[in-house]
């Protein structure tokens, strides 16, 4: 099962090579609506109140080197699969009605890229994590050179040298953190269960710890490391910057989950308050700059990277509240991110442009549009009823009482959230239509796409229990071993 | 009194016996003129390398010493040799339409043979004298081969050049295996390692300069920085097929040698080559990334990154491990495949554009040509060292063998090599799908064909749909990725090299 879910987007987008005609769009489309039905399936079936892995499969790969095909879910990862595959959906099929030139190879690739996230969602296998948490980044190469915008190569090479300096580090930390366990138990294992159970020394964890953090800050991307960002996401086609920055920021956030925190415990306690600085200062200036901006994708951007340095922040307080708020609002923010920025690019048709400046009163004859917006506007800005208000809530309830003038510095990034938020919509949707603004409704396969999305938005605004309940333990799990290490 | 006969081992021998026969058959087949005499020639050829093939795979597993020791048979000498025929089977029908083969076939086939017969002997040396002699078996080839393309100065220059600095190279080396026979009085390689033992020359001078000295021959070989000046212009001038052997099949065969000369040989002295060829490892990943940074040809970009793979490869020498080895060996295969793709998308595009060896002439090849773009942009992507090919695996590979023989730093080495050497793979990447078919200025003509002989071009179109180069260049690249997701075979296979140096190491 967790097998037919991973290679079914790669497999069928390889399809796509020899289908004729029509079945280019057709075929990629039921690939990714595959992988989600899978996901939704696996949802289902998952046991609630376990830590334990589900769904795993356990094979050899490579003995010599001790690196196991070791796949599994749990509590945090399940909600990201479903994330990855119902946001990969929404990209497929907008994609698939806006088809780009040379589609066979682009929806090989957004297949590629798929298999690649839930990969790295997946693997419970250090090296094996590497291994995707690389390979996502080749596809996504190719989406944004080949079919992104002005400025593409430039921005395809930065975001590339940025993403591959983090992650080449990281596969040295790994091959360490394994060879340093196994002086200690003999036999050389990439598995994580095994490795979180022998914790290296503090001053080896201290060093490998920077190795990590350094892929996982640059993949969200972290204030300071986030150079690669406005380039890329301005070059992006509309439907991959929404997969980049919905999925794909979430994997350096499950990284630290995953891999970190249960890792290198004493480098987490230590360099806590490092991390939460840089979370602090990203909610800062991502909202600062999300206010400043007047290119819409750039507003949406900084936005993100003020979202994620909440999410930062809720994982560095090591408590369970804000872990807990954490996860939740990864979900959430992949949720409203994406469809921000489909309904970004039902703007710009409209307006023939991506400055703010140059929209306006697109609401007028686009009542449904706008409707759909104002909704994903709501939940960024993390209106109570919303499940983004629950995920900011408990992040900073943790962080209150873990390290509380954080917790005073993030609460402001709430209140400008709101600030950029109302005046993204309000600068595209009212006022007066400007020369050359097209307001018209948004069309029905437009809608198709964005409109499953946005349901998602209301349906965990009414359940965000859905999430919580089966993200505890797991989240629990990953954050014993720091606690322990504070409570010594 | 009788003559008693020494005992010949001819299983053990027969690749030998059967590449050194195929060379005379190829030689003498070349004499023949006619329109058909090229596919008479390559077609022997590949026979030849074929039943090499063949012979070598069914003496896979053995392990014995050949030739009173001069040679030692193992699974770590068959796969280099293996590796060495296989490229020299690839190049075979790049040579077809080559410009410089014109209508001397014979010569350059059964030249590219007998330098394939130096790389299955030097593979197998294990003694010094042999080591030497075969070493200027695959080198004298060479050099006729580089300078092959006679019209073309360049050609000329690259194989004047390479006489040269080869020539110091060897002598270099020749200079070092005298002290290191002075020092351990004997010339096979078991017996040096006991001799420095027991005479306890270890950290003698004497031995040292020879190890310094026997290092540098080979680096040379290897184009291991800083004896890497002549690499990018030798690549650059030679003809491409030839350039394609030469970065593939002389490295594998020369770092063999260098695996058993300095770990069976000189096993006693680790301690002390091991920092010093951990320092040279370095100073390739280096310089051979910086050097491809702003590359516009292709071949000295290849050229520049075969430098620095030389640096990525050394280090499962510098460990003196069998993992070091295995990963050493897995790498060349891995290089081998990924490096041959990547020169016969440069030889096809040659002969269609007239660009030469610019990176223009693969711009906008992605949506022109597919089956050609594909091969390039996945051995671009491999030897960049990304996950899903065979490159990610070898690297893997290295930086676990460098981290568990206590050279951390090395491994961050290579990793900071790969961060830079991304700028000039995803270059050539960006150049075949990002960017448009470039256009020919003035200056830019078509090249002669033959080599510019007056109203050869007529007579012979170019056959550039070729599927004597399309299919085998395919193949590589399929089985590049193939292997990156599947790596049990090739591990497998790699271990066993690694293995039949278990005993020393």
């Amino acid at each position: 099962m967790i097998n037919s879910l991973l290679w079914a987007p790669a497999v069928i987008g390889l399809l796509t090579f020899i289908v004729p005609g029509k079945g280019i769009r057709i075929l990629p489309v039921i690939g990714a609506l595959a992988a989600l039905v899978l996901a939704v399936i696996m949802v289902a079936g998952f046991d609630l109140g376990t830590a334990e892995l589900q769904y795993t499969v356990d094979e050899s790969w490579i003995p010599d080197l001790g690196v196991r095909y070791l796949l599994g879910v749990d509590g945090i990862s399940v909600f990201m699969i479903l994330l990855t595959t119902v946001l990969w959906s929404a990209a497929t099929l907008y994609s698939a009605f806006h088809p780009p030139e040379r589609p066979r190879t682009y929806f090989f690739m957004l297949g590629l890229a798929e298999t690649g996230v839930l990969g790295a969602f997946c693997a419970q296998d250090l090296l094996l994590f590497v291994l995707f948490f690389d390979l996502m980044l080749v596809p996504f190469y190719f989406l944004i050179g080949a079919w992104g915008g002005e400025n593409r190569i430039a921005a395809t090479l930065k975001m590339m040298v940025y993403t591959l300096v983090g992650s080449l580090l990281m596969l040295v930390g790994a091959i360490a953190t394994a060879i340093l366990v196994s002086d200690a138990t003999g036999e050389i294992s990439f598995s994580l269960s095994d490795l979180s159970a022998n914790v290296l020394s503090e001053g080896s964890q201290d060093w490998i710890f920077w190795f990590f953090a350094a892929a996982f800050l640059v993949k969200m991307p972290a204030f300071l490391v986030h150079g690669w960002m406005p380039d890329a996401y301005r070059a992006a086609p509309i439907p991959v910057v929404a997969v980049l920055s919905g999925v794909l920021s979430k994997v350096g956030a499950y990284g630290f989950l995953r891999v970190v925190l249960p890792l290198y415990p004493d480098a987490t306690v230590q360099f806590q308050e490092v991390v939460l600085a840089i979370a602090v200062a990203g909610i800062i200036y991502g909202s600062a700059m999300a206010f400043t901006q007047t290119n819409v994708r750039l507003v949406a951007g900084f936005s993100s990277l003020a979202q994620l340095g909440f999410i930062t922040l809720g994982i560095f307080a090591l408590r369970p509240d804000g872990a807990d708020g954490a996860v939740l609002q990864m979900v959430n923010h992949g949720l409203v991110v994406a469809p921000t920025f489909l309904i970004i690019g039902v703007l710009a048709e409209r307006a023939g442009s991506e400055d703010l400046r140059e929209m306006g009163g697109l609401a007028f004859r686009a009542p449904i549009l706008a409707a759909l917006f104002l909704i994903v506007t709501l939940a960024t800005l993390a209106m109570p009823g919303s499940a983004n208000f629950i995920g900011e809530f408990y992040i900073l309830i943790g962080t209150f009482q873990a390290k509380v003038v954080y917790a005073i510095v993030a609460s402001v990034g709430v209140a400008f959230a709101a600030f950029y938020a109302i005046r993204l919509y309000q600068r595209t949707m009212h006022n007066r239509l400007p020369d050359g603004v097209e307001s018209r409704e948004i069309s029905l396969p437009d809608g198709f796409a964005i409109a499953p999305l946005v349901a998602c938005v209301v349906a965990l605004a009414l359940y965000p229990g859905l999430i919580l309940e089966r993200g505890e333990a797991s989240v629990e799990q990953a954050l014993q071993p720091p606690e322990e290490v504070a409570t010594r | 009194m009788t003559f008693e006969t020494p005992h010949i081992d001819y299983a053990g021998l027969s690749p030998v016996i059967a590449l050194t026969a195929g060379l005379c058959v190829v030689l003498l087949a070349g004499l023949f003129g006619g329109e058909r005499q090229r596919w008479i020639v390559s077609g022997l050829s590949i026979v030849t390398l074929a039943t090499t093939a063949g012979l070598l795979i069914w003496q896979w597993g053995e392990a014995k010493d050949l030739v009173e020791g001069a040679l030692r048979l193992d699974d770590l000498a068959i796969s280099m040799s293996l590796i060495a025929v296989t490229a020299a089977a690839f190049v075979v029908p790049l040579t077809l339409r080559e410009p410089a083969a014109e209508d001397r076939h014979g010569e350059i086939q059964s030249l590219l043979i007998c330098s394939t017969l130096g790389m299955v002997l030097l593979a197998q040396a294990q003694n010094l004298v042999a080591l030497f002699v075969s070493l200027e078996l695959l080198s004298v080839p060479l050099y006729v081969l580089c300078g092959s393309s006679l019209r073309h100065p360049r050609s000329l220059e690259a194989g004047l050049k390479y006489l040269i600095v080869g020539s110091v190279g060897s002598a270099t080396l020749l200079y070092g295996l005298a002290f290191i026979y002075g020092g351990s009085g004997s010339t096979d390689f078991p017996a040096i390692a006991e001799g420095i033992a027991s005479n306890g020359v270890a950290d003698d001078p004497l031995i040292l300069i020879g190890i310094g000295l026997a290092a540098t021959g080979l680096a040379f070989k290897v184009s291991l920085a800083p004896f890497h000046q002549w690499t990018p212009d030798v690549y650059q001038g030679a003809p491409t097929p030839v350039t394609a052997f030469m970065a593939v099949a002389t490295k594998a065969a020369a770092f063999c040698v260098f695996v058993r000369l300095f770990e069976v040989a000189l096993g006693p002295s680790a301690d002390d080559w091991q920092p010093a060829l951990a320092a040279l490892a370095a100073v390739s990943i280096v310089v051979g990334n910086i050097g491809a940074l702003g590359q516009d040809s292709l071949k000295r970009l290849l050229g520049y990154s075969g430098i620095a793979q030389a640096g990525y490869i050394l280090t499962g020498i510098v460990v003196a491990s069998e993992t070091g080895v295995e990963a050493l060996v897995f790498y060349l295969a891995a290089y081998t495949l990924m490096n041959l793709a990547a020169f016969a998308v440069v030889v096809v595009r040659e002969r269609e554009t007239p660009f030469g060896d610019d990176i223009r002439a693969v711009e906008g090849l992605g949506g022109m040509r597919p089956a050609l773009a594909w091969p390039l942009t996945i051995s671009m992507l491999a030897l960049a060292g990304l996950p899903g090919t065979t490159g990610f695996i070898g690297k893997l590979f290295l930086i676990e063998a460098a981290v568990e023989g206590d050279y951390t730093w090395l491994g961050v080495a290579i990793v900071i090599g790969t961060m830079i050497s991304l700028a000039y793979y995803l270059r050539v990447v960006a150049a075949m799908w990002m960017r448009p078919v470039a256009e020919p200025g003035p200056g830019d003509e078509l090249p002669a064909m033959a080599g510019g002989a007056p109203g050869a071009d007529a007579a012979r179109p170019l056959g550039t749909r070729c599927m004597l180069i399309l299919v085998p260049t395919l193949l590589a690249a399929a089985a590049t990725v193939a292997f990156g997701i599947y790596p049990d075979p090739l591990v497998d296979w790699a271990a066993n090299a690694g293995e039949s140096l278990g005993a020393v190491l």
